[in-house]
């Protein structure tokens, strides 16, 4: 037999029937479903009298739109509340489980299907959701879809599909200290560009993957969509295997040990063939941040804002001008001398309690600048909770940060959590578009530790210097 | 879903690479529950100021563009979310056809699931559409689905590829839902196999 990729392996395990064109009808696994790309899709399954499928298959969870203030008060705005509660009576009408506002379970939505144990390598896992291509660092086929796939996935448990190109991203070698997979990913985005990656799926290689931990596999993954790939994807192996176990919707039992033995199949053959490869040094990748209103746009905390005149194709030069115009930068400014007003730690990049465990260790006996407003919104109730019970809550208030309740809150601003027009933002998000955190905001990306620093300073700051 | 078969109309240039859907439709509009009513909101930031009034340059506030159907852009268009809200808005305001080098995945997807034709043209002949819709506002540009041909007049002809499969939905408005149930016996087969060897899932 032809030597296969991960990838491969997981679309064959998955095809229902195939058209001589290559059209595949899918099968997926696992569906998540959330408040904002749902509506209309249960609507369109009452109006055509169809049933959910696999009810048991799907797991449902308002997050996006949820407030990050005290859940006991009433959601201020009438619409996001009308969303939240049809969320509710389609999950009760169509038998779905359903975490709700008041669950402590509850949380955004790629952060609790994980947790949970819901995600599991080899699995096709559909949400309409964009960075879904976070649950492939589980060994996953896990990707984004619109709502009006939503209701085929409701209806009949499949997708009609395509098989995509394979690229692999290999990263040698180690990270240096204060470099995160945050970096990593910003480094890979950089080089591939934000459509680099469209029409493939990517797999992520190399040693420097292999030694991340689950929540920094994840981190990449999630942003393999910034990148233009549907989805990522990591080879499963024993990190994955002890991160799954005992999680309340894991295999039990007999049941454990069949699903390791398949998974430890989930890896790419010697030989298999990728349509593109691409290669990193880890060594050659240092804290980065955002400059421009792509992912693409990086650049090292150490170094500067660039010019129009860095760019050779025209129409990448045309959105530069446009992009420091809205981002009131000129070129030339050190990155280190950029003056910011709020920090957003939090969202499905960067809220799990990995994240806010490295923040507690930059933060802690350190005051944030009185000129900053910064906030943690937690990944998920139960992160919440183990944070809390380690005491990081603490480190937090004591220095000056806002802790919230759980959900995607200012990574979309869908919520009254936003940026006014004119702030500068240092975010642990995985989106720096106009207009992404509040209408006029200015957003730059970075990992989590380097957030912590710049909200300590004031202003974006190398982590290794603090 | 309404067919798109063949579409004279007039076209608005929107020269701009990476037009993500968080520009098409903005997150305040997302927590809608129906699929109509976007188009009022459709590239809200850059085409209305922040007192509601319309920003006289942006193109399809322009008198020849407001009718315009076809929109012809940059590449990577509609990356970032995959939010249908997207083509939903597009289309609630009456554009029927993208003209642009790339899309992202996701977005292109979601084109064809609501009766939206995304063509996709090299750049060079992108850039002679622009000029040509910047040049004649308001001028039609003719697309049609079945012969895969973008023309203006006798002025150019572009060939575009497309997807058979995806073509064929288009041109008769057919819902792929339906088309997939009547491969039930195929899903009830994959479940029951699925069952005996992957006991766990």
């Amino acid at each position: 037999m032809k030597p296969r990729t991960l990838f491969e392996k997981i679309w064959d395990e998955h095809v229902v029937h195939r058209t001589d064109d290559g059209t595949c009808v899918l099968y997926i696994d696992r569906h998540l479903v959330h408040e904002v790309t749902s509506p209309q899709a249960f609507e369109g399954l009452r109006m055509a009298r169809r049933k959910v499928r696999r009810p048991e298959a799907t797991l449902a969870v308002a997050d996006h739109n949820v407030p990050t203030y005290d859940r006991s008060l009433p959601i201020k705005e009438e619409e996001s509340r009308i969303q939240i509660e049809t969320l509710s009576k389609n999950c009760a009408e169509f038998g779905i489980t359903l975490f709700d506002m008041k669950d402590k379970r509850q949380g955004i939505v790629h952060i609790i299907g994980p947790e949970q144990g819901f995600t599991q390598p080899g699995m096709t896992i559909v949400c309409g959701d964009s960075h879904t291509s976070t649950h492939g660092a589980f060994g996953a086929l896990a990707f984004g879809i619109g709502t009006s796939e939503v209701e085929h996935v409701l209806a009949t448990q499949t997708l009609i599909q395509k098989p995509a190109k394979t690229m692999r991203i290999t990263v040698d070698g180690k990270l240096s200290p204060g470099v995160t997979a945050k970096d990593m990913i910003l480094a890979i985005i950089g080089k591939i560009g934000t459509a680099g990656g469209t029409g493939y799926v990517i797999e992520y290689a190399g040693e420097a993957v292999r030694n991340l931990s689950m929540a920094g596999r994840m981190t990449m993954c999630n942003m393999s969509i910034e990148g233009g790939a549907r989805a990522g994807m990591i080879a499963p192996d024993e990190t994955t295997f002890k991160y799954i176990k005992g999680r309340p919707m894991a295999p039990k039992n007999d049941n454990w040990d069949k699903a390791v033995a398949y998974w430890r199949s989930l890896k790419s053959d010697d030989g298999a063939k990728y349509d593109v490869e691409v290669n990193l040094k880890a060594e050659e990748i240092p804290p980065l941040v955002t400059w421009g209103t792509t992912p693409e746009d990086i650049v090292p905390i150490t170094g500067s804002v660039p010019s129009p005149a860095d760019f050779a194709d025209p129409n990448k030069k045309k959105s530069v001008e446009r992009m420091l115009e809205y981002m009131a930068l000129t070129p030339g400014t050190k990155m280190q001398d950029i003056v910011i007003d709020k920090v957003f730690i939090g969202s499905c990049t960067n809220a799990r309690i990995e994240d806010l465990r490295e923040v507690a260790k930059i933060v802690e006996g350190k005051k944030v600048a009185g000129t900053v407003e910064a906030m943690i919104v937690p990944g998920s109730g139960l992160v919440k909770i183990q944070a809390e019970e380690e005491g990081l809550d603490k480190i937090f208030k004591e220095s000056g940060f806002d802790w919230r309740e759980p959900g995607c809150s200012m990574c979309l601003g869908m919520n009254s959590d936003q940026l006014k027009p004119g702030e500068r933002c240092a975010s642990t998000s995985n989106r720096n578009f106009e207009g992404r955190q509040g209408r006029g905001g200015r957003t730059h990306l970075m990992s989590p530790a380097m957030a912590a620093a710049a909200a300590i300073k004031g202003k974006l700051t190398d982590v290794r210097e603090l | 879903m309404k067919p798109f078969r063949k579409l004279s109309a007039a076209a608005a240039p929107l020269p701009m690479i990476n037009v993500d859907t968080d520009v098409i439709i903005p997150k305040q509009f997302l927590r809608t529950i129906k699929r109509s009513g976007l188009g009022k909101s459709a590239f809200f930031d850059i085409r209305y100021n922040e007192d509601g009034s319309e920003k006289p340059d942006f193109i399809l506030n322009k008198p020849a563009y407001r009718n315009a159907e076809i929109l012809i852009t940059g590449a990577n268009f509609g990356c970032g979310s995959s939010r249908e809200h997207a083509p939903w808005a597009l289309l609630d305001f009456g554009i029927r056809c993208v003209i642009a080098p790339s899309y992202s995945d996701i977005f292109y997807n979601n084109c064809f699931k609501n009766g939206i034709l995304p063509v996709v043209l090299p750049q060079a002949q992108i850039d002679e559409l622009t000029k040509e819709a910047e040049e004649n506002p308001g001028a039609p540009i003719e697309v049609d689905l079945e012969k895969q041909v973008v023309t203006r007049g006798n002025k150019f002809s572009f060939p575009f590829e497309i997807d058979e499969f995806r073509k064929h939905c288009l041109m008769n408005g057919l819902d792929e839902i339906g088309l997939t149930l009547e491969k039930k016996t195929f899903i009830e087969n994959f479940e029951k196999k699925q069952k005996e060897q992957k006991s766990w899932l």
